[in-house]
């Protein structure tokens, strides 16, 4: 195995140096044009608020670049792993954190800065008469959820334990997105996802709000990556998140208060 | 009973007209991209032309032009193809190739293998029967293709240069077995060699930019030629006669020495060709190894690109000018052509 | 690099090797970098899990009936592609071609809105009780919309390199169109119809965009191998790795056992000839 390894890594740096070249000068960050970058790598479904929130941090701090990267939180937590040129990082769950955390790769102890709850969400004309999060199981309905391996599949997965109601998905995606996407488009009759992706989808999807939602919240944590070289910059910048005016935009996307 | 044919075809300036009668073997001579394929094609019915009419013995093959759209598909003509290139299916053996047409109109497969022995025996290739194309040879190859097409018995076979892809030993093997085989059978065989149209072909046609130029009994045809390209291919000496021990006497009781390319027995009827860029021509009786000299008048002379044709009756020669004012020819006068035993061809008729 | 095989004049400049062997790296180098990955311990028990098991038995059986599908509609569009002289062929072609260079998330998305619940057939086809959404039928069509280009490409050119003159003479000789295909036309570019067949097959293994926008995602239903992989990327990197090399090795010995590459220009179609074999007519 190893042979193999350092053969293939003689290889990268001999056949594409120029490559190699590129992803070290991006990771540099910082200084290029007198100013300060930073580079945060948030959950996907923190787009809206974050690039809301980025363009405040740019305005109160003139000079201060926030360059925004939008991922799956494991997806991320595997490219700042491998070494991809992280300031800040904004998990949509604990676990892709505490990942980073083993690895060390965490400054500080991580905050949690929103919480996420799942609503049921259905196409507008509400084909399947979904009420409740026990419609989801009528016979004949087209649930869509997310798989148990990510995050929204999880809490899914606890409501189901939490309610006593044994769904019968016809499809388990690998992300909210897809989930939403297949509700939009009327193929499923119902899905479940973050109300913040519902409020995101505005008049596309009709929302139905289910007490026992309460009983899967997931917390999002934000850190400062350790290898980053504008630690300061990347600790203001999470600031700005965990304040009020940030936790003000956060609500307003319908996220919740940890 | 009849085949008939009027075709046009303007983008290939093809317009042509012609009639076979049962049994008649016609070739159609001409130079390159006059048509000759074409015709063959229009006939098969692998082109459409724009307007004419074919027939054979009473079924229509296509009626076209304003308000007729008669057609018949190509597989319904009964007009089987012999290319130059044998194009022998190469996933076939031999004997299914030659049992192919039959099997296509429907013949249970063993009937329709009988057939094929039977036809690949006519052509002398009986035992091929169990060989792939690939294992053939040139004129192996041909021979089967010959019996493929022979084998559906089709209503008009047609040849598109059958020989010309063939060595020099293949050819006059190949040429014989046609002559055998398109005995009594209705055939258009397109050719560029005049020795094939003489012992094939009851009747010529040259072809020339789409059209027909002359038609005619072959020997009419190539003995008084009215087109350029039929004079040019009539330059070929051909002198009908009996074959003999060494060579072929003439109806004029003139001996030829020649060469034998294949077996004859003396007494058959047989042909003695030879080129006339072959043939010398002096004043007076050579004495020495040539065998062939004869005393003839010369009845004509014409420039033939840069020599100079000599005719004397159905004999010519090619000389150069210079040679040609040396000896002072004209018309009328006595000279004897000599021709070498070696450029002498002897075959039968 | 091997010892070159044979005395024939090859005539490749040795830069082009050198630049050939930076493409093949470009490919194999990647490869390399995952197996060096992989969890060797645990990689029996990863490949052999029940969710791996279903998924590579599902890809597996849709890659096959997606490949009999393309057979079924490849061939006679290769035909009227290579055959044919119509308005619109150009057209025609380059539509059917689409697929190759198309995202297959936008692939999906037109099958979404073609044969999907509220799609241009789809309401048709759910009051005749057909149901396609979230089901096996819908990764068929997704994996055959997205690798029938590579049987018609493939085939097109065996059609266009064997020519029409075995048909022609086929067909003076009697034999009705059916019977010249079936008995010439087919035998002939058998090696094109296979190779195109197995490219075709190999794209259906690997389809994965078009499948998760149109299909779903649910074990033994509609989840293939590669979705399998996409999603235990997020839970378990070394499953991923384990599952992608499993699919690597399949694909690698599907199309390595029975693709033979394109035939040499002027042969398989046409006779040998031993003696004075010369052009065409």
């Amino acid at each position: 195995m190893s042979p193999v390894r350092k053969a293939s890594a003689l290889l990268l740096a001999a056949a594409l140096p120029l490559a190699l070249a590129g992803c070290g000068g991006a990771s540099g960050g910082g200084a290029a044009g007198g100013g300060t970058t930073v580079s945060v790598f948030a959950a996907a479904s923190l787009k809206a608020p974050f690039t809301q929130l980025a363009e405040q941090f740019e305005a109160d701090n003139p000079g201060t670049t926030v360059t925004l990267s939008f991922a799956g939180s494991s997806d991320l937590a595997t490219q700042i792993s491998q070494g991809a040129p992280a300031d800040v990082f904004a998990s949509a769950d604990t676990k892709n954190m505490a990942k980073l955390g083993d690895a060390g790769l965490v400054e500080g102890s991580p905050r949690a800065f929103a919480t996420n709850v799942l609503t049921i969400v259905v196409p507008p004309a509400n084909p399947a008469s979904i009420g409740s999060f026990a419609d989801l199981a009528n016979p004949g309905v087209k649930t869509v959820i997310c798989a148990a391996q990510v995050p929204c599949g999880a809490a899914a997965k606890t409501l189901e334990q939490g309610t006593g109601t044994t769904l019968q998905p016809v499809s388990e995606e690998s992300s909210v997105t897809d989930v939403l996407g297949k509700v939009v488009s009327g193929e499923a009759d119902a899905g479940l996802v973050y109300v913040t992706d519902a409020k995101a989808a505005g008049d596309k999807v009709r929302e139905i709000r289910f007490p026992e939602a309460a009983e899967a919240v997931n917390t999002y944590p934000i850190a400062a990556v350790r290898t980053s070289k504008n630690k300061d910059a990347a600790a203001a910048f999470i600031a700005a998140v965990t304040g009020s005016e940030g936790q003000q935009v956060l609500r307003g996307a319908g996220f919740g208060t940890p | 009973m009849t085949f008939t044919l009027d075709a046009v075809l303007a983008a290939r300036r093809f317009e042509v007209s012609l009639s076979l009668e049962p049994g008649e073997t016609v070739a159609v001579l001409g130079p390159n991209g006059a048509g000759k394929s074409t015709l063959l094609s229009v006939i098969a019915g692998l082109v459409r032309p724009d307007s004419g009419r074919a027939e054979v013995d009473g079924r229509v093959l296509f009626e076209l032009g304003a308000g007729m759209h008669t057609w018949t598909a190509p597989h319904r003509r009964g007009t089987a193809l012999l290319a130059q290139d044998p194009l022998l299916f190469p996933h076939l053996s031999v004997l299914e190739n030659v049992a192919f047409g039959p099997r296509s109109a429907g013949v249970p497969r063993k009937e329709a293998r009988d057939r094929a022995r039977h036809w690949l025996a006519e052509v002398d290739a009986g035992e091929l029967a169990g060989r792939r194309p690939g294992e053939l040879s040139g004129g192996q190859a041909q021979r089967v293709a010959a019996a493929r097409a022979l084998a559906v018995d089709p209503d008009v076979l047609l040849l598109d240069e059958p020989l010309s892809a063939l060595d020099i030993h293949a050819a006059p093997l190949l040429r014989r077995l046609l002559k055998r085989v398109l005995a009594g059978r209705r055939a258009v065989i397109v050719t560029h060699d005049v020795l094939d149209a003489y012992m094939l072909a009851d009747r010529v046609i040259v072809l020339e930019e789409g059209r027909i130029t002359e038609d005619g009994p072959t020997r009419d045809v190539l003995r008084r030629p009215r087109s350029r390209f039929a004079a040019g291919l009539a330059g070929l000496n051909l002198v009908p006669g009996t074959v003999t021990a060494g060579g072929l006497r003439s109806g004029d009781g003139l001996d030829f020495a020649g060469q034998h390319d294949d077996p004859l027995a003396p007494g058959q009827a047989g042909v003695a060709a030879f080129p006339p860029s072959a043939v010398s021509v002096f004043l007076d009786e050579a004495h020495g190894s040539p065998r062939n000299s004869f005393r003839v008048t010369v009845t004509d002379l014409e420039p033939h690109g840069d020599q100079i044709r000599v005719r004397a009756g159905e004999l010519s020669a090619d000389v150069t000018p210079a040679a040609s004012a040396d000896l002072g020819l004209a018309p009328g006068l006595e000279v004897y052509f000599v021709v070498k035993a070696a450029a002498v061809s002897i075959y039968p008729a | 690099m091997g010892r070159p095989r044979g005395n024939a004049y090859s005539g490749i400049p040795r830069w082009v090797v050198a630049v050939a062997a930076v493409g093949a790296l470009l490919v194999l180098l990647p490869l390399a970098a995952m197996v060096a990955r992989v969890n060797w311990p645990q990689f029996i028990p990863l490949v052999t899990s029940e969710s791996s098991l279903t998924a590579l038995g599902l890809s597996l059986r849709t890659a096959t009936a997606s490949t009999a599908l393309c057979v079924l509609f490849g061939v006679p569009l290769a035909l009227v592609l290579a055959r044919g002289d119509f308005p619109g062929q150009r057209l025609l072609r380059a539509f059917v071609l689409l697929p190759l260079v198309l995202p297959p998330v936008v692939g999906g998305l037109a099958l979404l809105y073609a044969f999907g619940r509220q799609g241009l057939l789809g309401r048709s086809l759910e009051i005749a009780g057909l149901q396609i959404a979230f089901s096996t039928t819908a990764v068929v069509l997704a994996q055959t919309f997205v690798a029938l280009p590579f049987l018609v490409v493939s085939l097109e050119g065996a059609l266009r390199s064997a020519g029409s003159r075995y048909e022609a003479v086929a067909a003076t000789l009697g034999a009705r169109p059916t019977t010249v295909l079936r008995r010439v036309t087919l035998p002939l570019v058998l090696p094109g119809l296979a190779s195109g067949a197995v490219l075709s097959f190999a794209r259906c293994l690997g389809e994965f965009g078009a499948t998760l926008t149109f299909a779903g995602s649910l074990q033994g239903v509609t989840r293939t191998l590669p979705l399998e992989i996409y999603l235990q990327r997020e839970a378990d990197a070394d499953a991923a790795v384990a599952l992608s090399l499993l699919l690597v090795v399949v694909a690698v010995v599907v199309v390595g056992l029975s693709y033979r590459g394109p035939a040499p220009a002027g042969t398989g179609s046409r006779p040998a000839r031993s003696a004075g074999g010369q052009g065409t007519a």
